[in-house]
C-alpha cells in the first residue's frame, strides 16, 4: 500500500462521517488553542516585565537595608535590634567609588497635594537631581530638581503630568506655589507622561529633594539608593565596593542588601517561565482529554465500520493494513485538529493583543511545537486500541454482521 | 487446483460444539464451474469462506495450486486472497463512502499498484459492465444489479485465478440476477474458476458440477450438465 493512498483513504473516511470529524477536530483544536492562548499569555507577562526592567538601564544596583539572606544569625538578633538605616551620608558615601557613575537616594511616602482650593493625595518621592538619569525620564516643562547638596531642603518639586493637569487644567504650572503636606513648594517642572511603569504610574508623582521629602515625612533613613554603574562589566565589582563602603560605616557589619537589576530581572524571569509552563501544562490536559475522546470515537467507527473492515480483509487487506488505515485515520484527525488550534490560538492571540496593545503576547515557539507534537502524539497513542481491535476483527462474522 | 482433504470445522456455541464440515474431501481442478448447495446450516458458506481463506478449518488439509495454505500466517494469507482469490457477496460490501471506481481499485490499492494504473484497469472493467456512467457515483445511488457487477469488477480487478460467489443472485430481481449470472459465466469462460453457493435450484443447475452439502457432508457431486 502507498502512503499517499493511505492518506487519501483516511481522507475519505473523516469526509464520509462529517459531524464526527468535526466534533473530534473541534476538541484537539481547543485543546492545542489553549495551549497556544495559554502559553502566550504567560510568555507576554514574562517580556512585559523583562522589558520594563530593561528599560530601567541594566547596570543599575540597588542598596536597600536588611540582609535578605538569613545565613547565620545577625549581630542585633538577640537584642531584637532592627538593622541599622540607610542614611543620606550612606548613600554620598558611595560616590567616592571608582565604580560608581551616579547614585539616588530614595525616600517615598504619600501626602496630599493642593493647589488653590484643588487637591489630592499623591506618591511623594524624594530623590537628587541624578534620579531622572537612572530612571531614563525625561522632562517637558521647566527643569528637574537643581544639583547641589543633596543634604539641603529646597522647596522645590517636579510634578508628574496627571497632576499637573488635574491641579492646573490649562493654566501653566511652573512656578506656581503648591502644599504638599503641610509645607509649600515651587513647582520647577513637569515630568514627560510614561503611564504604567512595573505597576506605578509615573504620570501621578511628584518628586522633591530627598531632604525635603525626609523632613516632610519626619525621618531620617532611606528608603534605598539606586547606583548606576560606570559599566556593565563591572556590576560585580560595582557590587562588591558599595557592600564594603557601607560596611564601613555600619561599624563592620553588612546589614544591607545589595542587588543588581540583573539579578531581580534574572528572578522575574524564571518565576514568570515557570509559570507560563504550568498554565501550559494545564492546557496540555485538554490535549488528553481529546485524546481520549478519539480513541472512544474510534472504537466506535471500528463497531461501525465491522463490514467494510470484513470486506478489506476480503479482497486482501492484511492485518498490518488494516491497522495502519485506522492508525493513519486517527493521525490525520489529530493533525487537522492541531492545524486548527493552532489557527484558533493564534486568532485567539491576535484578538488579547488587539484588546491589551501593552503584552507583548506571542505565543513562544516550544509550546507551539510541543502542543502540536503532544496532539498528534495523542492520536497515535489513543488509535493503538482501536486499530489493533480492527486488526483482529474475524472477516467471516465480520461480513456477515448486517 | 483446490485440495480439500478431511476439512472439518467445529464451531464452540456456549459449551456445545457444533459441526458445520465433518471430514470434508473435494477436489476442484482448474477452471471448473460448481455449484454448492444444500439446505440452510448445511454447512455450504463455511466451505466457501474455508476456501476463500476467511476462515480456518478446525482440522483437514487444504492445498490451493499445490500449496498448502493452511500452515499460512494471517498476512501470507491476506496476499493470497489478494492475488488469487475474488470474493462476490449476497450483500455487495461496497464501501459506502467511496464511488464506483474507487470500490473497484480497493484491492489493487491494498496491492500497492500505482494509480493509473488501477484507473486504467478500473475504468476498463466499468466498461465491459456497462457501468462507464456510473465510475463516480456512491453505492447508494447505483441499483442492486449495478452494485454487484461493481463488485464483480472489484472481485475481478486483481484477475484471480478464483472467484467465489455467496448468494450472488440472493439480493436482486430477476433481470438483475440473470446479468450477475451472465457475467459470472463469462468470467468462468475466460478460464476463472468459479465456485457459487446457492439456495437457487435453477441457479445451482446451470454449473457444470453440482455438489450438494447436507449436515455438513458431501450428500452428492453431480457432473454433466
Amino acid at each position: 500500500m502507498k502512503a499517499v493512498d493511505v492518506l487519501r483513504f483516511a481522507w475519505v473516511s473523516l469526509r464520509g462521517y462529517p459531524s464526527r470529524t468535526l466534533l473530534m477536530v473541534l476538541a484537539m483544536a481547543i485543546g492545542v488553542g489553549a495551549v497556544v492562548i495559554l502559553t502566550a499569555l504567560g510568555e507576554g507577562a514574562r517580556r512585559y516585565v523583562v522589558d520594563q526592567f530593561a528599560s530601567l538601564g541594566t547596570n543599575l544596583v540597588i542598596v536597600f537595608p536588611g540582609r535578605s539572606e538569613t545565613a547565620g544569625m545577625a549581630g542585633g538578633m538577640f537584642l531584637g535590634q532592627t538593622p541599622r538605616d540607610l542614611t543620606l551620608d550612606d548613600a554620598l558615601a558611595l560616590t567616592r567609588s571608582r565604580a560608581v557613575r551616579r547614585i539616588a537616594p530614595l525616600q517615598v511616602g504619600s501626602a496630599l497635594i493642593s493647589y488653590a482650593g484643588r487637591s489630592r493625595e499623591t506618591p511623594v518621592i524624594g530623590s537628587t537631581s541624578e534620579w531622572l538619569a537612572i530612571r531614563k525620564m525625561q522632562i517637558v516643562q521647566g527643569t528637574f530638581l537643581p544639583a547641589g547638596d543633596p543634604r539641603s531642603a529646597t522647596p522645590v518639586c517636579v510634578i508628574g503630568a496627571t497632576v499637573r493637569d488635574e491641579l492646573f487644567g490649562s493654566e501653566p504650572a511652573v512656578g506656581r506655589l503648591v502644599r504638599i503636606g503641610d509645607r509649600r513648594f515651587r513647582v520647577v517642572g513637569v515630568l514627560a507622561s510614561q503611564g504604567q511603569h512595573l505597576g506605578f504610574n509615573t504620570d501621578e508623582m511628584v518628586i522633591v529633594p530627598v531632604a525635603s521629602a525626609q523632613s516632610l515625612f519626619n525621618t531620617n533613613s532611606l528608603l534605598r539608593i539606586l547606583i548606576e554603574a560606570r559599566s556593565r562589566d563591572e556590576l560585580d565589582l560595582t557590587k562588591r565596593e558599595i557592600a564594603s563602603i557601607i560596611q564601613a560605616r555600619h561599624e563592620g557589619e553588612l546589614d544591607v542588601t545589595v542587588v543588581t537589576q540583573d539579578a531581580v530581572l534574572a528572578t522575574f524571569d524564571r518565576v514568570l517561565r515557570a509559570l507560563t509552563l504550568a498554565v501550559g501544562g494545564i492546557a496540555a490536559i485538554s490535549l488528553g482529554v481529546a485524546g481520549i475522546l478519539i480513541m472512544n470515537v474510534m472504537l466506535i467507527a471500528v463497531s461501525q465500520r465491522t463490514r467494510e473492515i470484513g470486506l478489506l480483509k476480503a479482497v486482501g487487506g492484511a492485518p498490518r493494513q488494516i491497522r495502519l488505515l485506522f492508525f493513519a485515520e486517527a493521525v490525520v484527525l489529530s493533525a487537522i485538529g492541531a492545524a486548527a488550534g493552532l489557527g484558533l490560538g493564534l486568532a485567539g492571540n491576535a484578538v488579547i493583543v488587539r484588546l491589551y496593545p501593552v503584552l507583548p503576547a506571542v505565543p513562544p515557539v516550544w509550546a507551539v511545537a510541543a502542543a502540536i507534537a503532544t496532539a498528534i502524539a495523542t492520536g497515535v497513542v489513543f488509535s493503538i486500541l482501536p486499530a489493533r481491535r480492527a486488526a483482529r476483527l474475524d472477516p467471516v462474522t465480520a461480513l456477515s454482521r448486517r | 487446483m483446490i485440495e480439500l482433504t478431511g476439512i472439518s470445522r467445529v464451531f464452540q456455541v456456549g459449551d456445545q460444539a457444533v459441526h458445520a464440515l465433518r471430514e470434508v474431501t473435494l477436489t476442484v481442478e482448474d477452471g471448473e464451474y460448481v455449484s454448492l448447495m444444500g439446505p440452510s446450516g448445511s454447512g455450504k458458506s463455511t466451505l466457501l469462506n474455508i476456501v476463500g481463506l476467511l476462515d480456518r478449518a478446525t482440522s483437514g488439509a487444504y492445498r490451493l495450486a499445490g500449496q498448502d495454505v493452511t500452515a499460512l500466517s494471517d498476512e501470507e494469507q491476506a496476499r493470497v486472497r489478494r492475488e488469487r482469490i475474488g470474493f462476490v457477496f449476497q450483500f455487495f460490501h461496497l464501501v459506502p463512502r467511496m464511488t464506483a471506481q474507487e470500490n473497484i481499485e480497493l484491492p489493487m490499492m491494498l496491492a500497492g499498484r500505482p494509480a493509473e494504473e488501477r484507473h486504467a484497469r478500473a475504468r476498463e472493467l466499468l466498461r465491459s459492465y456497462g457501468l462507464a456512467e456510473r465510475a463516480h457515483h456512491r453505492p447508494e445511488q447505483l441499483s442492486g444489479g449495478q452494485r454487484q457487477r461493481v463488485a464483480i469488477a472489484r472481485a475481478t480487478v486483481m484477475q484471480p485465478g478464483l472467484l467465489l460467489a455467496d448468494e450472488p443472485t440472493g439480493n436482486l430481481d430477476r433481470s438483475s440476477g440473470k446479468e450477475v449470472v451472465e457475467i459470472l459465466e463469462a468470467l468462468h469462460e475466460q478460464g476463472m474458476t468459479l465456485i457459487v453457493v446457492t439456495h437457487d435450484p435453477e441457479l445451482g443447475g446451470r454449473a457444470h458440477r453440482r455438489v450438494r452439502l447436507v449436515d455438513g457432508s458431501v450428500a452428492e457431486d453431480l457432473r454433466g450438465p
